[in-house]
């Protein structure tokens, strides 16, 4: 039996996932949600002991390169596409009163 | 001449023998775009006059030996995902309305330098994230077989605009089946490569560890020229492949005697539409009359495979598309009350309805108390999956299976039931899983018309055997028809 999404989960969810959702909403993300954790339950039939989680299927080895700046400043350009740039930075609403 | 008719090979080809032009070939796709895509609406952005003037600069260059590939002067559309420099960008999202990408993706820099024109942006899912193209912000995309029908997804405008004759080539992106699916509802041919064959720097990324690039086009050759073009190491992508066979073309032959071909028996079981299993069978004789060996084998993981992909898909998601706060480029809120409530409402309002379902999924799965019983289970499963499929390569060189369930649904029917469309994905996600390569080729039609796919998978590295193989039997089919000439079986 899958788990069951109560309110209290729903709500973390939406705080990880920065959305806000209307009351209307968040019950057709419940619902929606726990429909899928049920089917994805069938998971737990198949042995995965001592099997390694696998995220990388040609080994997560780390790829280092040298410390090199090979861009040039690109910011004027960058800050073009923001919605709101106030004297070369990007503005945001106050955070600090 | 009928310059509709021609592969995007023969289009270079007459161009190099002067038989016509560079712009010759731009105009005939503009003005199919012109009278097609009102209906279809395969394009969310089209570049008519830089395309034209590109079409002179390349027509010199291909004189003056700058460009000499097989693919140089040909058209192509570039899936809405991935970058263009000065270009608008928008995943078919309302989140990135007015991003305009200030550098360009790796692939677009190839095919700039093999001398390809860039026609426009085509049409997709929302971030890659659906199977018909109607999760677009922007309008959905029509099928141009039966305009009733949807192209597949989420690569359904770069389909739709190859089979409309409105791109001559076009990229896509397979995160779960996103090129190879539409591919098989449009009656065209779609490649995915092998994971890292093709640089994902500058697409904007989904799933990353299922994402890639790769060609739509009108038949295998052509795919596999583009898959030439596009191919190769890039430091600036990390996964990136230093593959050191990069010749896709010349191997492709219509010998396939003695090849062993796998077909999952699961697969055909429950599921399946009778007229995709009959096209399918038909498919496997044909095959066999070739003098190819055709077996059945077992697949015991394959009712684990999709819920790993969702899990998987939407944990990656979650995290990717964390980046989209309204802060330094597309869409933000216009009402807010201080900054976390700016990045809320922004998100909120800027990600349409399976987007914020994937991101909701993926969060969940990824939050403490449920990573391991979820995510971690999920790539567990992927390890189980990926040792089935080593194991039948050890068998054989090319494994067979339908591109999906059923042929391409009418608009409106998939959406009402997510769940139910998540369930198609079955023959597709599997090679995303396991980083392999996998082509759909057209080899059929249901009996209102529309085309049915067979999808052929190789172990990692092989596309020079899927491309053999889905040459051939394409050679065997003969010709599979265009839109126009309607719903006869192949």
């Amino acid at each position: 039996m899958a788990k069951q999404i109560d309110d209290e989960t729903m709500e973390n969810v939406c705080i990880l996932a920065k959305l806000s959702l209307t009351e209307e909403e968040k019950e057709k993300a419940k619902k929606d949600m726990q429909e899928m954790l049920d089917y994805v339950d069938k998971l737990d039939e198949l042995d995965t002991s001592g099997v390694e989680p696998m995220s990388h299927i040609f080994g997560d080895d780390n790829v280092f390169r040298e410390d090199v700046v090979t861009n040039g400043d690109n910011s004027e350009a960058m800050l073009a596409n923001a919605p709101k740039a106030k004297e070369g930075q990007y503005q945001v609403p106050k955070t600090i009163g | 001449m009928e310059l509709e008719k021609l592969t995007a090979l023969q289009l270079a080809e007459k161009i190099k023998k002067h038989e016509i032009t560079v712009t010759d070939g731009v105009k005939e796709v503009f003005s199919k775009i012109e009278e097609k895509d009102e209906k279809i609406h395969a394009y969310l952005d089209t570049y008519r006059k830089e395309a034209f003037a590109r079409a002179k600069e390349v027509e010199k260059g291909i004189e003056d030996g700058t460009y000499t590939g097989p693919l140089a002067g040909v058209p192509i559309a570039i899936k809405d995902n991935i970058c263009v420099q000065g270009k608008p960008t928008t995943c078919a999202s309302k989140i990135l309305e007015g991003f305009v990408p200030q550098y360009q993706a790796e692939v677009i820099d190839r095919l700039e330098k093999a001398g390809m024109i860039i026609i426009g942006k085509t049409n997709m899912d929302e971030f890659a994230m659906g199977s018909t193209t109607e999760t677009s912000a922007y309008g959905i995309t029509r099928n141009p077989w039966n305009t009733e029908h949807v192209p597949g997804g989420s690569s359904g405008g770069s389909c739709a605009a190859v089979a409309a004759g409105e791109t001559y080539l076009a990229l896509g992106s397979d995160t779960g089946g996103s090129i190879r699916q539409p591919s098989s509802y449009c009656g065209v041919t779609g490649l995915k490569p092998t994971y890292g064959t093709v640089s994902r720097y500058g697409l904007v990324a989904y799933a990353s560890s299922l994402d890639q690039i790769g060609p739509v086009g009108k038949d295998v050759a052509d795919c596999a020229a583009l898959l030439e073009v596009i191919a190769g190491y890039d430091p600036k992508d990390s996964t990136s492949i230093d593959r050191k066979d990069l010749d896709f073309s010349s191997e492709i032959t219509d010998k396939i005697a003695g090849m062993k071909f796998g077909v999952p028996k699961e697969y055909l079981a429950e599921g399946l539409s009778p007229e995709v299993k009959e096209a399918f069978m038909e498919t496997l004789k044909v095959l066999t009359q070739m003098g190819a060996i055709v077996e059945f084998f077992s697949v015991k993981t394959m009712e684990y495979m999709i819920p790993a992909y969702y899990i998987i898909a939407s944990a990656e998601a979650s995290s990717n598309l964390e980046r989209f706060d309204g802060v330094k480029y597309g869409y933000r809120a216009k009402e807010y009350e201080g900054l976390h409530d700016m990045y809320k409402r922004s998100r909120t309002e800027g990600f349409g309805e399976e987007v914020k379902r994937r991101i909701m999924l993926g969060s969940f799965v990824l939050s403490s108390g449920y990573y391991d019983a979820y995510y971690l289970k999920a790539l567990r499963t992927k390890a189980l999956i990926k040792k089935e499929f080593d194991q039948a390569f050890e068998k054989y060189d090319v494994l067979l299976a339908p591109a999906a369930p059923y042929t391409a649904p009418k608009i409106g029917e998939s959406l009402k039931d997510p769940m139910a469309m998540y369930l198609g994905d079955i023959y597709t996600v599997a090679v995303n899983l396991c980083g392999l390569p996998g082509i759909t080729v057209p080899c059929g039609k249901d009996s209102t018309g529309l085309p049915i796919g067979i999808q052929m998978i190789g172990d990692c590295f092989m596309e020079k055997k899927i491309l053999r193989a889905a040459h051939a039997y394409e050679k065997a089919r003969g010709d599979f028809g265009t839109p126009e000439e309607g719903g006869k079986r192949a």
